[in-house]
């Protein structure tokens, strides 16, 4: 089934979130990942939430959330149409004689050490799925500790 | 000046024009009554806070206006429950207030705390905790347009007792602006003229009608589409009475224990307008064999409901009485139905809805008997059942909101308190409670609440000593494992009904049935008709679960 994002936004006020996740687990939608953050209008929040679905469940989660009396607006993006951006934080075992080659790999995707300890190391990534996917494959041999994602945001390109 | 709370709550209710309340008290709601206790709104105390908020459901079917009910915090709110799971399956526009610990012990496990607006958020249209006093009359005002406009639904406010005993200003708003929340009520002209073509080029087109004609008062627009046009109807169950059934052009309900015509028409239709309906499982049957040559336009005021089960050509997202008024202008040519009605009425003629005529007494006869002598204008109450299905097959229903059935949800114990809500609404109408042995017992205590409010209600128990739906499907799929549905153990109701101060019946012969219901609808006060019935009647015509609906057992010729 296809991954798709869309960005939803509600009201900002008490249990709204409730509310959209009550629908996904009442209809038996699933959720891939979901963010949730104000926008420039305080009285409005902006959920980002990505999900596989067929066409038809697509259409339905779009409509379903649409009768939610709290949601101002649904966007469905495309990935030609948005910038998609997630934040992952990634701590990999790396013992003395390992380490300089991890340094290494992570230099050379332009990832960032945030935190070094004395068995591991902690790495943020930030970009759209395909540079996160690469940075877990690379550091997988060294043996992860523990992994902690964002969640996909989305913004939409000029004009969209 | 400033005012208490509960004052607020009951001016506000009062400038929605409520004339009647259903519920019950309790700790948390006690401002609320003290404040109802000089206002000028008739208060109906139930015996149960189901039947509260069952009564508001059928007060808001039978009149069309906002039902209202309210319970207290806790058990009290958890009671409404089923009331609100029923009311938002059938759309049906209710106000529940509910009473709420005090502000800062929400959360606490405070005593009869319980939180209702997360238990009714799947069950209801919209929901609201009250957290500050200033909010509070602008959130009825919200409610109730909320449950009245666009696909009604039940609403809940939830009002914590501190904040009905602050005080501040009351400011009624006049207009209520929902930036998220715009019903689309006229439909797209494009959809409309693109519908009026196809069905004047329709060969066998068949109007599939629900409860949305009777919601939005669009009967009229209904008739004229089907007369002027010549084509044949079928409505759900929710839709009875939206079409006259004793016009030659209905054909009854369709579905799981719809007419054998009606389902044959429909599956072999070339076109289906579906207004107002939505296509659920109890009509369609199996979804991968359903009228397999049709195309659909779909009429719904509610988006989501369209292309949900079944794929739509053309939909028209608006409410049925402008959508409807806009595609009768529109359509320029009437389709030629003339060999299409000639088809139905043969299907009509060879397997007409039947039963056994001797000597027994058979529900299906009661039914036609009490349509036959309340002249087809009582209100018909149902509850969930083998009651509810006779019901609706052999009464024919001419005029919207005479038909009170909980369809989506199926809740056995619904019918009894919702013709309350029904005779309060309509004091001059007849209203009848068509019910079974077991689901009359679900809500029996609501009979002091007829009684006391001395409201004429008259219950036709089909007593056949069976959860007798339950009990059909064992005997037809289970090999007669009656399984948990034999019912002999039941109370006298006779007696019962002469302890609350009712009147009691007990009919056992079939020449008694006349006489017994003459008298009964003679009678001015609250009377239950103990009918002993044929122990293991079955509803025919009927759909195996999963079947294509034109795979009927029982009443095909």
């Amino acid at each position: 089934m296809k991954k798709h994002t869309i960005s939803v936004l509600v009201e900002n006020k008490f249990g709204v979130l409730a509310r959209i996740a009550g629908l996904f687990s009442a209809r038996g939608f699933n959720i891939d990942s979901l963010a949730v953050g104000e926008t420039e209008d305080p009285t409005i929040s902006r959920m980002t939430i990505v999900l596989s679905a067929d066409d038809r469940i697509l259409q339905q989660v779009k409509k379903q959330l649409n009768k939610l009396i709290d949601v101002i607006r649904v966007i469905e993006f495309t990935k030609q149409e948005c910038i998609n951006r997630e934040i992952m934080l990634i701590k990999v075992s790396a013992p003395e004689k390992k380490r300089q080659e991890i340094l290494k790999i992570v230099n050379s995707v332009d990832a960032e050490v945030v935190d070094v300890g004395e068995d591991t190391i902690t790495v943020q990534e930030t970009g759209d799925e395909s540079k996160i996917h690469a940075l877990l494959e690379l550091l997988r041999p060294y043996g992860i500790k523990e992994i902690v994602r964002s969640g996909t945001i989305a913004i939409g390109k000029e004009g969209k | 000046m400033k005012i208490k709370g509960a004052e607020i709550l009951i001016k506000s209710l009062q400038k929605e024009g409520v004339e009647v309340i259903f519920g019950y008290p309790g700790g948390s709601v006690l401002p609320i009554f003290d404040a109802l206790y000089d206002a000028d709104i008739k208060f109906i105390l139930t015996r149960h806070e189901q039947g509260a908020a069952h009564a508001a459901d059928g007060y808001a079917r039978a009149t069309g206006r906002v039902g209202v009910c309210i319970a207290t915090s806790g058990p009290g709110a958890t009671n409404l429950v089923t009331g609100l799971a029923t009311a938002y399956m059938d759309s049906v526009p209710v106000v529940a207030i509910t009473g709420q610990v005090k502000t800062h012990l929400i959360g606490n496990d405070a005593f009869q705390e319980a939180d209702v607006t997360g238990i009714t958020r799947p069950i209801t249209k919209h929901n609201y905790l009250v957290r500050d006093i200033k909010d509070l009359a602008g959130v009825v005002k919200e409610a109730f347009y909320i449950a009245s406009t666009g696909r009604p639904g039940p609403v809940v406010i939830d009002v914590p007792v501190d904040i009905t005993t602050f005080e501040h200003e009351f400011n009624y708003p006049q207009s209520v602006n929902i930036r998220s929340y715009k019903p689309t009520y006229s439909g797209h002209i494009g959809q409309i003229k693109k519908a009026a073509k196809t069905i004047s080029e329709a060969k066998k087109p068949i109007i599939y009608s629900g409860g949305g004609i009777i919601i939005s008062d669009a009967s009229a627009e209904l008739c004229e589409l089907a007369r002027k046009n010549n084509i044949p109807v079928t409505t759900t169950l929710l839709g009875l009475g939206g079409f006259p059934e004793t016009d030659d052009l209905s054909l009854g309900m369709l579905g799981m224990h719809g007419t054998v015509y009606a389902n044959h028409a429909i599956m072999d239709s070339d076109l289906i307008i579906a207004v107002g309906a939505r296509f659920d499982d109890r009509v369609t049957g199996k979804i991968e064999a359903f009228a397999p040559h049709a195309k659909i336009i779909h009429i719904d005021i509610d988006p989501s409901a369209i292309s949900k089960n079944v794929i739509v050509h053309i939909p028209i997202v608006g409410d049925a009485k402008k959508v409807l008024k806009e595609l009768n202008k529109n359509i320029k040519k009437r389709p030629d139905t003339k060999d299409w009605l000639k088809k139905i009425d043969s299907w009509k003629r060879k397997s007409p809805l039947s039963y056994k005529k001797d000597d027994k007494l058979r529900p299906q006869y009661i039914i036609e008997q009490i349509y036959e002598l309340t002249k087809g204008q009582a209100i018909i109450c149902t509850e969930v059942g083998q009651n509810q299905m006779w019901a609706a097959q052999f009464y024919l229903y001419t005029k919207p909101r005479t038909f009170i059935s909980s369809g989506g949800l199926g809740t056995m114990g619904y019918g009894f308190p919702a013709s309350i809500g029904a005779q309060v609404g309509r004091p001059d109408a007849t209203v009848i409670d068509i019910a079974g042995d077991g689901s009359i017992q679900m809500n029996i205590q609501e009979l002091m609440t007829a009684v006391c409010n001395k409201l004429p209600i008259k219950i036709a128990i089909l007593n056949n000593g069976y959860l007798g739906m339950v009990r059909q499907w064992q005997e037809l799929f289970y090999k007669k494992r009656y399984s948990g549905t034999c019912m002999d153990h039941a109370p006298d109701f006779v007696k019962l009904a002469e302890a609350y101060g009712a009147v009691g019946m007990k009919i056992t012969k079939k020449e008694d049935v006349i006489p017994a219901l003459k008298k009964a609808l003679d009678i001015k006060n609250t009377v239950i008709m103990d009918f002993r019935i044929e122990r293991e009647e079955n509803v025919f015509p009927m759909v195996p679960a999963g079947e294509a609906i034109n795979r009927m057992i029982g009443g095909m010729a």
